[in-house]
């Protein structure tokens, strides 16, 4: 997997989606529950409010120093024995990587649910290497046999699949004769992934958030397969996006807070877990430990009008809320980052020239902003990339003329006023029993689907009313 | 009190009746009505779009429009959360940046008005009947403004409220969004539409007039026998039939 899932238009991924009737129901009611959970999550911390804008807080005071935390970080991680690298690039990232694996002479390989390991196409480097490699995230695991499925939420996977479907996957590639009931299914993952983890020779896992002045890093799951791919297996490499960190654990503790809550309506997630190299004389853990630390473009973003989507904490909370996410899925953003935040920095990542489209999928209702726990102003975010869309000229040529038309027209009252007296007359052409039938092709947008009235008659027409009854005042 | 109108475009263009609601409300309410004649539109649907140089067109037309006013009210939350958005737009610009400030502390949405400046939630409405109520996203999470309309439907006797599932999702208008992908407007619209009928009730109301036209442009395509009434329509009920009629007659 990469950034890009699905190189279809997004036109052809939004008719498939929404074509989908299995997947938007499967959204939809995941949506209604999580979204329940995560409002009464909140409501328990008592002033929500205050600690989003501590959340945000933290988030920009650590972006804004960031230079200082990575070095610290880096610092803190090799004096305990353990590697830094710094990857400029994707491919920087993923061939690093390999070139652990490769000198491990490792040929089995866990790994935990990690974003930043899909956007470097890790896994991909790694099986082109040969080595077999293991997703051992419930979510995860479902979408790589279903022949690498690509996720379809950045916190829950496979939450386009029902657990009809995933049994039937199960029966499929795993020979699984069980039931569909999610203990009996996630039983049965979990026999196939024990002996995975005991076999494997390298793990390799995300990094919620690094805490510099520890050279650590905190993983936040829910099944504890994070901390048994750490763990066990002799190699442990952690990936992290660079600006994934937190300068002590007491910003940790708000934060995990935040992103348990927003996430998935808990108080804390099952497993909270603070590890990095091993300390000298201590008995687990792995022998030899690798921090990622991947830019990809980040540092471009970094200090520009679009800094503020580097505070997400990848919590999904705006993709729970997002009416859109609702009625397309995940699928149809043809991303990784899905939803209102991956509307925003998918563009910034992978460029306007196949992502043009993800800015104006949203109706701006702002739920996304209203919910995010670091106070992302993810709608306005998307306004900001739809004017960088229309200066680089991006929009067809016939919108342009329209909204520069409009321009025009809704700043003048003349101008504006002589449109009105033409409404009417001109809409007649178009209507039928006082309704618009046909038009031009905004119109033609509406109509499809709705009933629209004719305009008014300028007789009719409120500044109308208002004058003759100023007239009828004054007589 | 002195109070200016701001009718909205879609007003002007479509629903004259909920501007003459809006005027016979706050009359009856003790204001003096004014109407600035220069203004257009908040300038949102270019805006919304993209297109920042030609909506401030629109926004400076509005600032000028409104300079001398005490208080502008307008029947849509989503065109004076506008309003409130210019002084981010115009930040930094030595001229426009104070009108903006100025244009955003004296704007309030009709209902927000009423309750929050005036102190009244019993306007003297009657309108019998099983209403839904449909909070529209710009009024309740840009302008902040969520309890007004309730607090004023809740005093109109004979109206009975059935709560609406779902309430805080989007009717899939966002302006030029509709008609830009309509594709998925049209399946937010359809959600929203089942769940205001599966509420049994007649009349579904809202303070903005966008979402109106398209949840009830819908409904009437499907057939749904609901009938749609901006709030400000509601709020003036009982009084509407001999107050429109002597507007008609000066």
């Amino acid at each position: 997997m990469s950034l890009q899932t699905d190189k279809r238009d997004f036109s052809e991924r939004t008719s498939e989606g929404l074509g989908d009737n299995f997947m938007r129901s499967a959204v939809s009611s995941a949506q209604d529950s999580l979204k329940t959970r995560r409002l009464s999550a909140a409501t328990d911390l008592g002033d929500w409010e205050q600690w989003r804008s501590i959340g945000q807080q933290i988030r920009q005071h650590t972006l804004k120093n960031l230079d200082y935390y990575l070095e610290q970080l880096a610092d803190n991680v090799e004096k305990k024995g353990g590697y830094v690298y710094f990857a400029k690039t994707k491919e920087e990232a993923s061939s690093y990587i390999r070139d652990i694996v490769m000198q491990k002479k490792a040929k089995k390989i866990v790994k935990s649910k990690s974003m930043v390991t899909e956007e470097i196409e890790m896994n991909r480097v790694l099986m082109d290497a040969g080595c077999e490699l293991i997703e051992t995230d419930l979510g995860e695991y479902i979408l790589q046999i279903d022949d690498w499925d690509p996720p379809s939420h950045i916190v829950a996977p496979a939450l386009h699949k029902d657990r009809s479907q995933i049994q039937r996957v199960f029966t499929e590639k795993l020979g699984y004769t069980g039931d569909e009931s999610p203990e009996n299914l996630a039983r049965h993952a979990r026999t196939v992934l024990r002996q995975k983890f005991l076999e494997a020779d390298v793990g390799i896992t995300g990094c919620n958030f690094a805490i510099a002045n520890m050279g650590a890093i905190n993983l936040v799951t829910n099944e504890g397969n994070g901390d048994l791919t750490a763990s066990i297996p002799k190699t442990h490499i952690a990936v992290m996006g660079m600006e994934r960190i937190v300068p002590t654990l007491e910003e940790m503790e708000i934060l995990d807070n935040l992103l348990c809550r927003s996430a998935v309506g808990q108080k804390l997630t099952s497993y909270i877990t603070v590890m990095g190299p091993s300390a000298t004389g201590e008995t687990d853990g792995p022998e030899e430990f690798h921090l990622v630390v991947v830019d990809n473009g980040r540092s471009e973003i970094l200090g520009s009008e679009f800094n503020e989507a580097l505070q997400c904490i990848r919590c999904g909370a705006c993709l729970n809320v997002c009416p859109v996410y609702r009625h397309i899925g995940g699928h149809a953003y043809g991303s990784i980052y899905p939803g209102p935040i991956g509307a925003v920095i998918t563009p910034l990542l992978g460029g306007y020239g196949d992502y043009k489209e993800l800015p104006f999928a949203s109706s701006l209702c702002a739920a996304c902003t209203d919910v995010c726990p670091v106070k992302i102003p993810l709608h306005e975010q998307l306004i900001l990339h739809r004017q960088r869309i229309v200066e680089e000229k991006r929009t067809s040529s016939s919108e342009r003329i329209q909204m520069k038309t409009a321009g025009r027209l809704l700043s003048s009252q003349t101008l504006f006023g002589k449109a009105l007296r033409f409404a009417n007359p001109a809409s007649r052409l178009l209507s039928r029993h006082g309704r618009i039938i046909k038009g031009p092709g905004l119109v033609r947008g509406w109509i499809n689907a709705r009933d629209l009235s004719q305009p008014v008659k300028q007789q009719d027409s409120f500044r109308t009313w208002l004058d003759r009854r100023k007239g009828g005042a004054n007589q | 009190m002195k109070v200016s109108i701001f009718s909205t475009c879609l007003v002007d263009l479509m629903t004259p009746n909920v501007g003459i609601a809006m005027v016979e409300v706050l009359e009856r309410l003790g204001c003096e009505i004014d109407y600035p004649a220069a203004q257009v539109c908040c300038g949102q649907p270019t805006y919304n779009s993209g297109y920042l140089e030609d909506s401030k067109l629109a926004m400076k037309n509005m600032m000028l429009a409104f300079e001398n006013s005490d208080y502008v009210v307008g029947p849509s939350g989503s065109c004076i959360a506008m309003f409130h958005e210019y002084p981010k737009i115009f930040k930094g610009d030595p001229h426009w940046e104070l009108k903006a400030l100025a244009l955003k502390d004296k704007s309030y949405e009709f209902t927000q008005f009423i309750v929050k400046v005036l102190g009244v939630t019993d306007v003297g409405a009657k309108l019998k009947g099983n209403a839904t109520y449909h909070r529209s996203c710009h009024m309740t999470r840009l302008l902040g403004e969520k309890e007004s309309p309730y607090q004023l439907l809740g005093k109109v006797k004979g109206l009975q409220l059935e709560p609406l599932k779902n309430s805080d999702n989007c009717c899939g208008f966002g302006g030029t969004f509709s008609v830009k992908m309509p594709e998925i407007s049209e399946q937010m619209v359809d959600e929203k539409c089942g769940c205001v009928v599966d509420t049994g009730a007649d009349i579904l109301i809202s303070a903005d007039m966008g979402c109106l036209l398209n949840i009830g442009g819908r409904l009437s395509r499907k057939g749904e026998p609901v009938k749609i009434m901006h709030i400000a329509e509601v709020l003036n009920h009982h009084h509407a039939t001999a107050a429109a009629k002597g507007g008609r007659e000066t």
